[in-house]
């Protein structure tokens, strides 16, 4: 699959359950510049619907899913665009 | 006589603007000590705050075990209350599964399993509650019922309230959950 997003920052949650993945990009959030892409690494499939969900509550900007299979399981990329401090 | 200018402001941004002043919050009284309960309570209570809700966890009976000092007993000046401290001992990392405690084997299994998947337990937990600002009220009628004294409580807690301090953030709340 070919790279269709451009993350400025990246943010590995593999291993992580729910919320771990939320808390965490909202962590990293804080810290982002306004403009900047935030990509979240999570091997949780709820983040298919968590982060969108997210971005609606916090009003962030959800640029779209990638998925990834490295053999062992899936691998989700989740691309966020900080547009409000 | 002065003339009065009226400001063109449109309604939306006044809305907006009362939006980001009030943010949508959400309480939750934590009635029950069963671990799994009370992560329940936690993930809801991290996550909401992560989401930029403001949160207020209200801990009452069995929930207020979770804010007690490990082991601590209480320093109530009756015997009946300090037995009954001795006898309903607290701690956050010490709650009961409400299923499969089995004598304290099922839980420790729980947590090992927990501990593998990197998932935070009840003390990491709270842990992230505070740091994302949720605030933790401890109920002072079952605090005098069961004779938990303050001084036996974590230092976290932000606030020493009954139920109208609850009551008066509840109705404000979008989400309001009994736990």
């Amino acid at each position: 699959m070919s790279v269709s997003f451009q993350a400025d920052e990246q943010l590995d949650t593999l291993g992580m359950f729910c919320p771990m993945p939320i808390i965490m990009t909202s962590k990293r959030f804080k810290q982002l510049e306004v403009g900047k892409v935030l990509e979240v690494l999570s091997d949780d499939e709820g983040i298919i619907q968590d982060m969108p969900a997210w971005c609606e509550t916090t009003g962030q900007e959800f640029l779209g899913l990638e998925e990834e299979d490295d053999g062992t399981g899936k691998i989700f990329k989740t691309f966020v665009k900080k547009i409000k401090a | 006589m002065t003339t009065m200018t009226t400001p063109n402001i449109a309604p939306e941004a006044v809305l907006n603007g009362l939006q980001e002043t009030k943010p949508e919050s959400v309480t939750i009284v934590c009635l029950s000590g069963d671990m799994d309960k009370a992560m329940a309570a936690f993930i809801i209570a991290t996550g909401a705050a992560s989401m930029g809700m403001r949160v207020t966890m209200f801990f009452t009976f069995w929930g207020l075990n979770m804010l007690r000092r490990k082991g601590e007993t209480s320093s109530a000046k009756d015997w009946l209350r300090r037995l009954f401290g001795v006898l309903n001992r607290g701690g956050a990392d010490t709650l009961p599964l409400s299923r499969f405690h089995f004598m304290g084997a099922g839980t420790s299994m729980m947590k090992k399993v927990m501990k593998q998947n990197k998932m935070p337990g009840i003390p990491e937990l709270m842990d992230i509650a505070q740091d994302l600002g949720v605030k933790f009220i401890a109920c002072t009628t079952t605090m005098g019922l069961l004779g938990i004294t303050k001084d036996t409580l974590i230092d976290s807690v932000d606030q020493y309230a009954g139920v109208a301090t609850y009551l008066a953030e509840a109705k404000n709340g979008s989400v309001n959950l009994f736990i």
